[in-house]
């Protein structure tokens, strides 16, 4: 049971994005990173695999359904795709939203949040840590907090498939931690299949269980983090060294750096 | 963990006290509602007393003939019509800055408003009839098709150009712009009695209610609400952006032209009724937005009720500043709206929702 990403294609007027991208099937239960430049197709491929964004060819299967057959009520049911925070400015707290993820597929006369929506939202603000800012207005929240009342959003809705643009890009270092440990723990605990894509390699290879580096519109190598990020085609992807190490306490630790020729 | 589960539950009482707070403000616009229309009917040339007023109001056939034309004919399809035209303009507004994601849309600054203008125009100085055998209704039914038209170029050139809330915005500003040069152009080659006429109809007046008009915006809002608060789950995920809105599952285009298509109606029914009643669909939903928020399921029904208080309490202004003579209603809402809603903004800016 997993993703499987074969042959997608996407352009943007002239400019080719996704070149005949594939992924090897991606499980459930496990957290995958997507690493790889600016500019290299990340968010494209995510809003393909979402169905936000048609692709010329290819196809997105979960757990070997092909996902265009679904209306696209049904696929948001399925797929969830956090893009990064564009810091919408709007008078809603953060119990507003994430109950609004919850409910936003709802159509109808029936406008009340039932108390299971209630029960999923305080489980998930508790799951993050939400509550001592969880009646604020997003306005006037930092960064971090918005982002984590975003990760909130995605985690409410129960997707099989979670498609996160750097989740952690705003937060400190000890919510950049409790953030991925939740969201890997979720993934196992809920049998989902997540992607990340994020650019802290270290990051990367110490919470996730595959690490998919991009390139050019295609996936130029997957597998463990200890073997991809070991592998030349990281340091060609982004032109640096990569120097790796476990850390006395057993963490694979990244490091990279330019090379002097 | 058991520190923080007080926390979660605090959230949610949050939540709960919130929600309950915001029904009790649509319970107090209700009650509005009728203490400003109990005061626009009371109010009036003619100086009668209260207690007639009232009497006549609840027993028409009792009441003396003239108190009963006065009561019945007049004062009450004004009053009523100033309630409806003020929810329509209210709703539409609040519907138009939802979906452009821009406080500063309404019926006006798209160009509605505008177009409604020039199809009054053109009644008023060529005498032409876009609907044939319209007859005394020739202005509403020429300021009403243009408004619509409007609406609909508004419509075609965004699904051409793809629909963002930018590209709408332009147009509309674009649409305002022609309109308001092409009434400009009738004006000048009209006579004196024809400009007469458009200027008081540029200015909006509720002196052109009638029992038929009452009963038709009534019908349409009691058609237009229920059809904005089905969606008001997808319109409060597109008050996020369009692209966690579409995340969350919500079809933004087809959301965003089903609202347009509706706003647009409310507010070509409301011009062509009473004629071009600026601000009201720009602060009735402003008011809403710092009274409860951005939670459409409050938002939408809140804006079309301030509006409506807002509008009735405008129409008895228009009574008393000089007794005995009853201005456009146009005029007041600038005039007074203006400075009262630059000072409600003022007041509570800063202060968290």
């Amino acid at each position: 049971m997993a993703l499987q990403l074969r042959d997608l294609a996407f352009c943007y007027g002239t400019t080719p994005i996704l070149q005949g991208l594939g992924t090897e099937a991606l499980p459930r239960g496990e957290l995958a990173a997507l690493v790889g430049p600016n500019g290299s197709g990340k968010s494209t491929l995510f809003r393909c695999a979402a169905g936000l964004l048609r692709p010329e060819r290819g196809t997105v299967a979960l757990d070997g359904y092909d996902l265009s057959q679904l209306s696209q009520r049904e696929r948001a049911r399925k797929v969830f795709y956090l893009a990064q925070d564009t810091g919408a400015r709007v008078a809603l707290s953060v119990f507003d939203i994430i109950l609004l993820a919850r409910k936003s597929l709802h159509r109808g006369y029936a406008l009340a949040a039932s108390p299971a929506d209630i029960r999923a939202v305080e489980a998930v603000i508790e799951e993050l840590g939400l509550s001592a800012f969880a009646s604020r207005d997003i306005a006037t929240l930092s960064g971090g907090q918005r982002q984590l009342a975003a990760i909130g959003q995605a985690l409410v809705r129960e997707p099989d498939v979670l498609l996160l643009d750097e989740p952690t890009s705003a937060l400190d270092v000890r919510r950049q931690l409790d953030v991925m440990a939740t969201i890997r723990e979720a993934t196992r605990r809920r049998d989902i299949v997540t992607v990340v894509a994020i650019h802290d390699l270290s990051l990367a290879a110490r919470f996730a269980d595959r690490v998919l580096v991009m390139n050019a519109g295609r996936i130029a190598q997957a597998g463990p983090p200890a073997e991809v990020l070991a592998h030349s085609a990281v340091s060609e992807t982004y032109a640096v060294g990569v120097h790796l190490e476990h850390s006395a306490r057993g963490t694979l630790l990244v490091e990279p750096y330019i090379q002097v020729h | 963990m058991a520190a923080t589960l007080p926390m979660t539950a605090t959230a949610t009482g949050d939540y709960r006290r919130r929600n309950a707070r915001r029904l009790k403000l649509v319970l107090i616009g209700v009650v509005a509602l009728a203490a400003a229309l109990a005061l626009d009917v009371a109010i009036g040339p003619g100086n009668l007393p209260l207690g007639d007023v009232l009497r006549t109001l609840v027993d028409p056939k009792g009441a003396a003939p003239r108190l009963s034309v006065i009561v019945w004919d007049l004062r009450l399809p004004i009053a009523l019509m100033a309630l409806a035209v003020g929810a329509m303009l209210g709703l539409s507004g609040a519907g138009m800055q939802t979906i452009l994601a821009n406080p500063l849309a309404d019926p006006f600054t798209l160009g509605v408003s505008a177009a409604a203008t020039v199809g009054a125009s053109v009644a008023i100085v060529f005498g032409w009839s876009v609907i044939p055998g319209a007859g005394p209704y020739i202005v509403t039914a020429n300021a009403f098709i243009f408004a619509l038209a409007a609406s609909l170029v508004l419509f075609f050139m965004t699904k051409l150009r793809g629909v963002s809330a930018e590209t709408m915005i332009l147009v509309g500003i674009a649409l305002l712009f022609t309109c308001n040069a092409v009434t400009a152009l009738l004006q000048y080659r009209s006579n004196e009695v024809q400009l007469t006429q458009i200027v008081f109809w540029t200015l909006g007046s509720l002196a052109r209610a009638s029992w038929e008009k009452v009963g038709v915006a009534a019908l349409l809002i009691a058609l237009a609400l229920p059809f904005f608060l089905m969606r008001g789950w997808a319109l409060t995920a597109l008050r996020l952006g369009d692209e966690r809105a579409e995340s969350l599952g919500v079809r933004v285009d087809r959301l965003r032209l089903e609202i347009l298509v509706a706003t647009s109606l409310l507010a070509a029914v409301s011009v062509s009724f009473v004629g071009g009643i600026g601000f009201i669909g720009l602060v009735g939903p402003h008011i809403a937005r710092l009274l409860v928020g951005e939670d459409q399921r409050f938002f939408l029904p809140v804006a079309t009720i301030a509006s409506a208080v807002l509008l009735s309490l405008a129409s008895t202004v228009s009574k008393v500043i000089t007794p005995g003579v009853i201005y456009p209603i146009g005029i007041i809402t600038a005039l007074i709206g203006v400075p009262f809603f630059i000072s409600l903004v003022m007041s509570i800016r800063g202060r968290g929702v």
